[in-house]
């Protein structure tokens, strides 16, 4: 199991979502800023990881199709005749 | 501002044609992703997002608002798809969403790390990432890359990722719409973002 007191980089790496969730009771938190005190490689991890959700978060979704949107569209006016 | 449920649910009762579009496109893409957990292809997961809708109109008179009105879509979205996904003679696995935490899945590979038996620095990185390239980094090639890279996800990671990081849901509504336990939706968004993040380092250095 993970020693609390000297996290290796191996194994923050799998902790970093809890990290980021906020999931990480308090002496697994300190643990882990500890290490990234002292860690430049877990450091340059944490920042990519980040980076990888703030683009993730600029992508579009998808659209939907004019012909599927027509299709629901026309049911929705028949649900509201029939409602 | 955002319209809460109970204004939403009564436009959509009154018959607001424009609001029901709203919606429909506004929820499209994550309602997609969440249909392909279950059904192969694209045009299926269509199929499956507009029945959704249709089953939503037959029992919006019944919606008691006892759950958020995401939350009841999105269950009614899961079990419209899993019913698709039989009746196409597809067998879901026990597991569609909830295998998480049984198959160990290293964030990083194992071989950039110091080996346990390593005398001074077990588990310390041997091959650190390296710092990524700040310019190209907004480029839309760079984009294109992560699309690609959420693309190749297994189905139920793919589904997480794009609910929390694309669409910005918070992790109870991802839980409550996909009923996932606390653990599994963290260990399915933690191998997503960990893979995406493996894609881009390997693009971009």
């Amino acid at each position: 199991m993970i020693d609390v007191e000297e996290l290796s980089c191996q194994e923050l790496v799998e902790l970093v979502t809890d990290y980021l969730e906020g999931a990480l009771d308090e002496r697994h938190r300190q643990a882990f800023e500890r290490h990234l005190d002292g860690c430049d490689g877990c450091t340059e991890y944490l920042a990519q990881l980040e980076t990888t959700i703030r683009l993730t978060g600029m992508l579009t979704v998808d659209d939907l199709s004019q012909t599927a949107e027509d299709a629901l569209m026309q049911a929705f006016r028949a649900w509201k005749r029939t409602s | 501002m955002e319209p809460t449920d109970e204004q939403l649910v009564a436009v959509l009762r009154a018959g607001d044609e424009e609001a029901f579009r709203t919606i429909v496109r506004d929820w499209n893409g994550s309602m997609l992703r969440v249909a392909q957990i279950f059904v192969p292809t694209r045009a299926l997961a269509e199929e499956v997002v507009s029945e959704t809708w249709l089953r939503v109109l037959g029992a919006l008179e019944k919606f008691e608002g006892r759950s958020s009105l995401k939350t009841w879509v999105f269950r009614i979205l899961v079990n419209t798809a899993k019913t698709r996904a039989q009746r196409e003679g597809r067998v879901i696995p026990f597991s569609a969403l909830q295998d998480a935490s049984r198959v160990p899945e290293a964030a990083v590979e194992p071989e950039r790390f110091l080996p346990d038996d390593h005398p001074a620095h077990p588990g310390a990185w041997s091959a650190p990432p390296r710092a990524l390239p700040e310019d190209e980094l907004l480029a839309a090639e760079t984009r294109e890359q992560i699309a690609k890279a959420i693309d190749a996800l297994p189905a139920n990671q793919r589904a997480v990722i794009s609910l929390r990081d694309i669409e910005g849901w918070t992790s109870e509504e991802v839980r409550n719409a996909l009923d996932l336990s606390e653990v599994n939706q963290r260990v399915l968004l933690h191998r997503a973002r960990a893979r995406v993040r493996r894609a881009l380092e390997e693009y971009l250095t």
